[in-house]
């Protein structure tokens, strides 16, 4: 095992190496204003995601008002890595499912572009913690469900189904079904899913938390490259610090029951960047000391559930 | 191949037993026939059309009849599963509705439908019915949730993501009472036939009774067996091999 992790992938992605991937995505070359809206610098640019005062309240079986997020309020740019770290139990989840559209608030407002979130809507795309891909589906099948869901013509999905499943090296596996792959092919499976229905916002819950960690180094590598060659906006919720501060622009601290941002930092480190690095592992330890109180309120609850059991 | 061996063998080892019995005469033949005279009643019967007639006839009633349950039963396993009110109130009488043996429907059918074909079917509806019905509920249950939450974040909605997702979802849970369904509709559709004495297996085998011809009873009731069996054990089979495939789920 003496290859890189990141030049273990030896199919060569399939994208021309003028610096403008993005702009021949179907085959056919469009203008690069359509991919990256560029905006004149005097124009306040309107936040992709904006969360305005989210709180969630629900009852438990025993009948009492569990709030589980309180008064959330982040503003997300277009483009931008934000990451949502938290202890288990701090409603990270369920902030993403409420930005989905999966599940209603209970007071506050998601917007997208300014306007407000109604239901789930394919400009927003998650990509569940258990990927929940479709067994009945080949990946093919998986990757064009959601292309097929906004009618888009047959011989555009067809192009789509290729680009994209080239796009994290999965062509061979087009036909293929999905108890036949790898753990870490099928999270890829899942990210080509999401990309292919072409969303603005991608929303990740620990998508590589079940992994080992030679796959997941790999797929923070993929994600990296792929986030900055499509462009999109990516909200991606995890419980492991050091992936938060690899991965994202900026990272949002939630506190444990109920979630709150306790606080945000921002991640200037040059990329790409890696776990290993020096760097990546002090900016974690500043956000983990911020952290500490909270896993320890995460830990004594589950604690005394237990107890009560 | 060694299975194969042991099942003709088998069958030999009982058909020459069959025939012992006969030859030695304990019984008079007109009760016990010998296994040649089975074997005749079978060969007159598809000689003169009688039984491709009747098989063709009770194919043709089980296909509509099930084809009936299946789609009403689908129906009101989705409005039961998605209703706590329903659940609680039809789904209840559902399952006591089960425990009547489908044959106490025909006195009834034949009040509402005289002595007629929508009578045989309303039969066979209700005895498989019920059981499709509370297959699907239980499918929608056992359905793992991700599946309709990444269909709706992928923007499938109301018909198209019960057609494209859920139903395909709870497939593995819903076929085993497809299976049932079907085995309930062939006990009561060969019922009902040998009451309504109209065509069909079931008249088959009323008549041989009629015309004391054992031969050509117990001919009918190879038939019927053969029947039953090529379609549960052949089609059922096999759909639910390949969906085990398919969805990677290691054979019960």
């Amino acid at each position: 095992m003496s290859t890189s992790p990141q030049n273990a992938y030896s199919n060569p992605v399939p994208v021309p190496s003028n610096g403008v991937r993005a702009n021949v995505f179907h085959g056919k070359p469009v203008a690069s204003v359509a991919a990256f809206p560029i905006r004149p610098l005097a124009e306040v640019v309107v936040p992709k995601v904006t969360l305005d005062g989210i709180s969630l309240s629900y009852k438990t079986t025993s009948g009492e008002r569990l709030l589980a997020l309180d008064n959330i309020s982040l503003e997300v740019k277009p483009g931008e890595f934000l990451c949502i770290v938290g202890p288990s139990g701090c409603g990270k989840s369920t902030l993403l499912h409420l930005i989905a559209g999966l599940n209603p608030q209970t007071s506050g407002k998601v917007l997208v572009d300014g306007s407000p979130v109604s239901g789930p809507g394919t400009d927003r795309i998650l990509i569940f913690q258990e990927l929940g891909l479709f067994p009945w589906l080949t990946v093919g099948g998986n990757v064009e469900f959601g292309m097929k869901m906004k009618n888009i013509p047959k011989a555009e999905r067809e192009e789509k189904i290729q680009y994209y499943l080239r796009l994290v090296h999965l062509s061979k596996f087009r036909n293929s079904y999905i108890h036949q792959l790898s753990g870490g092919m099928r999270q890829r499976v899942a990210l080509a899913r999401a990309l292919a229905t072409e969303p603005d916002v991608l929303l990740m819950d620990e998508p590589f938390a079940a992994l080992d960690a030679q796959t997941r180094d790999l797929l923070h590598d993929e994600l990296e490259r792929l986030w900055s060659e499509t462009g999109r906006t990516i909200i991606f919720v995890t419980h492991n610090v050091l992936e938060a501060v690899r991965l994202g622009d900026r990272v949002a601290l939630l506190t444990f029951r109920p979630g709150r941002v306790k606080q945000e930092f921002s991640v200037s480190l040059p990329r790409p960047r890696h776990m290993e690095q020096t760097d990546v592992a002090r900016t974690a330890r500043d956000i983990l000391d911020c952290l500490r109180d909270e896993i320890n309120k995460s830990l004594e609850a589950e604690y005394a559930d237990e107890k009560t059991r | 191949m060694k299975k194969l061996a042991k099942q003709v063998l088998f069958y030999s080892a009982l058909v020459g037993i069959w025939a012992l019995l006969a030859k030695l005469k304990i019984w008079p033949p007109y009760l016990f026939p010998p296994p040649w005279g089975v074997g005749h009643a079978l060969w007159d019967g598809f000689a003169d059309h009688s039984f491709w007639i009747g098989i063709a006839v009770t194919m043709k009633r089980m296909l509509i009849g099930y084809s009936l349950s299946v789609v009403l039963g689908m129906i009101l396993g989705l409005a039961v599963s998605s209703s706590k009110f329903l659940e609680e109130t039809l789904g209840g009488l559902l399952v006591s509705l089960q425990s009547l043996p489908s044959i106490c429907w025909i006195p009834l059918a034949v009040l509402w439908f005289g002595l007629t074909e929508k009578a045989i079917l309303f039969v066979v509806l209700m005895g498989s019915l019920l059981s499709v019905t509370i297959a699907m509920e239980d499918g929608r249950k056992q359905m793992p949730k991700i599946y309709g939450m990444a269909g709706r974040n992928l923007g499938a909605s109301g018909f198209r993501l019960f057609w494209s997702v859920l139903l395909p979802a709870s497939l593995p849970f819903i076929l085993n009472g497809m299976k049932q369904g079907w085995a309930f509709a062939w006990r009561s559709l060969i019922q009902a036939e040998m009451i309504f004495l109209s065509l069909g297996l079931g008249q088959l085998l009323m008549m041989g009774r009629d015309l004391s011809d054992m031969s050509q009873v117990l001919a009918v009731m190879i038939l019927i067996i053969i029947l039953g069996y090529m379609v549960n054990g052949l089609i059922f089979r096999t759909m639910e091999r390949r969906l085990q495939e398919k969805y990677g789920l290691t054979p019960a």
